[in-house]
């Protein structure tokens, strides 16, 4: 996947009311007048909220009989989580160098201690 | 030699905001210096293919940094102001001169768990949800297979 199409999917992601559907399609599929009960909007604003999903293949709506549900495609999030394990990876690494640099000062310290005790 | 547990991630669902946790084997004190003495900074800071230079640093409540990694001739540029300085807790903010409206906001905390040990852990706060995918997708561009040719080093001459 390319990175633009990461990049639609976090924009996707940025709107509370489309992280909110999503949260509830993780639970199960759900016809859009479902989706669209606990909100103070439109069907019609709904319907655009599902719209960028859809786009940014987020969510699905299978062809079938109506009302066709709504569904969470999961894929998308393993990818970003991915993603996420690979930024993960990368302060790990930062991490290790900072253990080195620990494990010197530790041992700085420990002959610097020595020092002081065979001057004693 | 003691089992490292490594850096755990969370990317919280509903703000911009990325927490990393660590455990190192060196007091609060260590870290504290590791993150506010500029030498010990540069050498853990950027991957061994960058290189690191510290151009200001002023590691004091008010106070601000910035640093220039250089990789094949190419530089970027990393400033930022040291807003809080406590040997507890860090509070900064970072930004990429490649990018410069985007501005993080970043806090660490050590806390001391006793027998010489600390857990790190560090919160990036961004100003929207795009921001946070840019940061993201920034850990990509840093070359993984060096970072484990690296590690591999260090596990062989017993660094870690």
């Amino acid at each position: 996947m390319a990175a633009d199409e990461l990049s639609r999917i976090f924009a996707a992601l940025a709107d509370p009311t489309r992280r909110d559907i999503v949260t509830r399609l993780a639970a199960g599929d759900a016809t859009v007048n479902q989706l669209a009960e606990p909100y103070q909007i439109s069907l019609q604003a709904v319907y655009k909220h599902l719209k960028v999903l859809e786009d940014a293949a987020v969510v699905s709506r299978p062809p079938g009989p109506q009302p066709r549900p709504v569904r969470l495609e999961a894929e998308v999030f393993d990818l970003m989580d991915k993603w996420i394990e690979r930024y993960r990876r990368q302060a790990e690494e930062r991490y290790r160098r900072l253990d080195a640099v620990l494990a010197q000062l530790n041992e700085t310290e420990t002959d610097n201690d020595e020092q002081k005790g065979s001057a004693v | 030699m003691s089992t490292i547990t490594e850096t755990k991630i969370e990317a919280d669902p509903n703000v911009p905001i990325i927490r990393l946790t660590r455990e190192f084997a060196g007091t609060p004190e260590q870290l504290f210096r590791a993150h506010t003495d500029p030498k010990l900074f540069a050498q853990w800071i950027g991957p061994s293919s960058l290189e690191t230079r510290i151009a200001e640093w002023d590691a004091r409540s008010g106070g601000s940094w910035r640093f220039v990694s250089t990789r094949d001739g190419e530089e970027h540029a990393f400033r930022g102001c040291f807003h809080e300085v406590r040997p507890d807790r860090i509070v900064q903010t970072f930004t990429y001169e490649g990018d410069p409206d985007g501005v993080a906001l970043e806090t660490l905390w050590f806390e001391d768990l006793g027998n010489g040990r600390t857990r790190l852990r560090t919160q990036s706060l961004v100003d929207s949800f795009e921001s946070r995918d840019a940061w993201l997708k920034s850990g990509m561009e840093v070359g993984i297979n060096e970072g484990y040719a690296k590690l591999e080093e260090m596990l062989a001459d017993g660094t870690v």
